[in-house]
């Protein structure tokens, strides 16, 4: 895996992102109920690389997330690079599950996958309705983000 | 305990309370949003579609003139519990914030540039937006009341923003959606009179914890909703002195709300009926009245102690926490309480307790206004209703625990 660049963005820590989802996956089905998937989510969120605080403005505020969520990328080594953080504890570890499956990944790769895999896992379904449409909002906003490259 | 209170009966007059949530027992805290419905409702609905329903007012059948009698019935209903003057003064809408809205549109079509309309800090949208609407449309003044620290309505400022006169109409919760605070009514009404303003209660929280009596407040409009009071969602109540319902025109124009109508003219029915156009939420309204008569059968004062006695021990249990902070301190507080607590977001407490089964609301409460005063982005509140239990408290208070400590 080509490595790890300088900054708060979220080194792979698999090959590829559908590893990276099956890698998620199995690690979410060591847990018997949500309520010990929460605190493993959690605890993801709290290893996000540390998000300028400077960037925690509107220009990088993700629409459609009921918590604050931002997020930055940038193109290096023909990869794109995610960093991102939320106000919210839940949220920041979404956010970390999402830039583990998509930053670090070749624009290609990042727009073939698709964020199906948030409801085949039954995040989306876990959450509020408000707070899954935020998931999936960041997850479209990831891949707008690759589009654009 | 009050001992003809008998809060198990209560419960198993709800069936949504024997659900369970995520595989556990359902602990209901968001009445406040909409509250749960009891099996009088339930049947009363039911068995109008199943046994006696056609339009009202128009047909000149049986079933037609049972269920306008039933629909009149709930009228009656509504006039007896907020002790209206007589039961042309209320008018059926589809919630509080329709009645606000027909208020804003009809009475502010009677105000001028240079009236102003006063409102205070801690109002839920639906008492702020139609405002700002009329002073958009008539160029009117919208002037906001400020609230103390203690989240009372601060009552000199309150004055002064009436002294000169120009303020046509308050229009002021009756209890605050998120402090839990009752306004002091009959005080509010008696300044506003004094100075020759009309004054607005929103019920839509009060109306579901204690006696209301719209002559004791000498209030001159009361808006309520049906889904907060035990009824269903669709159908709410304005209120208003007879003198003013002929005054103002109407609302919404069609059928049931006209005398006659030519290509040249149409002259208006009587009030209510002058602003309820188009055939009305009749199941609604009937399951409405069955709504009243569950809650005049345990009786307003039995229902106001209970919840009384849910506050004090809901503040005690959760006060003792650490790191969790009660907003607000107001002189009287119906059943609602909205907290903080240290390093926890409120939406991820409202997740982690959802998984315990534990429903409340988190969030601005439709009072982004209010947050920015008490200096909070969200807050997570809890709301008690008739058939809420100290146990239900208990459950909050672990709940919130455990998720602390999640978090932490």
């Amino acid at each position: 895996m080509s490595g790890v660049i300088d900054g708060p963005w979220v080194a792979p820590e698999d090959d590829t992102a559908s590893a990276a989802i099956a890698e998620i996956g199995a690690e979410l089905d060591m847990f018997d109920e949500w309520m010990e998937r929460y605190q493993y989510i959690i605890e993801l969120g709290r290893k996000l690389p540390p998000f300028p605080s400077d960037w925690m403005n509107d220009a990088h505020r993700v629409p459609g997330c009921q918590s604050q969520v931002w997020l930055e990328a940038r193109e290096q080594d023909g990869r794109l690079w995610f960093a991102g953080a939320s106000d919210a504890a839940i949220v920041s570890g979404l956010v970390a599950l999402l830039l583990r499956v998509y930053s670090g990944r070749p624009q290609s790769e990042i727009l073939e996958t698709s964020p199906q895999f948030l409801r085949d896992l039954g995040l989306v379904q876990a959450l509020s309705t408000n707070r899954g449409n935020g998931v999936e909002a960041m997850a479209a906003a990831i891949r707008a983000r690759a589009a654009a490259a | 305990m009050n001992a003809a209170f008998d809060v198990q009966a209560i419960r198993a007059q709800f069936p949504i309370l024997s659900e369970r949530v995520h595989g556990r027992p359902l602990v209901f805290l968001d009445s406040a949003a909409s509250a749960q419905k009891p099996t009088c409702v339930i049947e009363a609905m039911a068995r109008t579609m199943q046994t006696q329903y056609a339009n009202i007012h128009r047909g000149l059948h049986w079933m037609s003139e049972r269920t306008t009698a039933a629909y009149e019935g709930a009228r009656d209903q509504v006039a007896g519990f907020i002790h209206a003057n007589s039961r042309r003064e209320i008018v059926f809408t589809r919630n509080s914030t329709e009645a606000i809205n027909l208020v804003a549109y009809c009475f502010g079509s009677m105000l001028r540039p240079g009236d102003a309309v006063l409102i205070s800090e801690m109002e839920h949208h639906s008492n702020i937006v139609p405002w700002q609407m009329l002073r958009d449309r008539a160029g009117i003044e919208l002037r906001v009341a400020p609230i103390t620290d203690t989240a009372d309505i601060d009552l000199d400022a309150y004055e002064a923003l009436l002294t000169d006169g120009h303020v046509r109409l308050v229009a002021i919760t009756h209890m605050s959606n998120v402090l839990g605070t009752i306004t002091p009514a009959q005080t509010l009404a008696e300044i506003a009179h004094r100075h020759g303003a009309r004054i607005l209660f929103d019920g839509s929280q009060s109306a579901v914890h204690r006696k209301i009596d719209v002559q004791a407040l000498d209030a001159d409009f009361f808006v309520l909703t049906g889904h907060k009071i035990y009824g269903p969602t669709g159908i709410g109540v304005l209120w208003a002195r007879e003198e003013l319902l002929e005054a103002m025109p109407p609302f919404m124009g069609g059928g049931e709300m006209i005398e006659s109508v030519s290509f040249a003219r149409s002259t208006w029915a009587k009030p209510p009926h002058k602003f309820e156009a188009g055939t009305p939420a009749i199941i609604e309204a009937i399951g409405l009245g069955a709504a009243i008569g569950f809650m005049q059968d345990i009786g307003p004062e039995a229902i106001a102690a209970h919840e009384a006695e849910l506050v004090a021990y809901g503040r005690d249990r959760l006060g003792a926490m650490n790191a969790l902070r009660i907003l607000g301190d107001p002189a009287e507080r119906g059943g609602v309480l909205s907290f903080t607590v240290d390093g926890a977001h409120p939406h991820d407490l409202a997740t982690l307790l959802d998984h315990q089964g534990i429903a409340v609301r988190a969030g601005q409460h439709c009072a982004e206004p209010l947050m920015h005063r008490l200096g909070v982005h969200a807050t997570t509140r809890a709301s008690f209703g008739v058939y809420t239990t100290t146990d239900d408290i208990d459950a909050l208070a672990d709940g919130l625990e455990r998720a602390r400590q999640m978090l932490l």
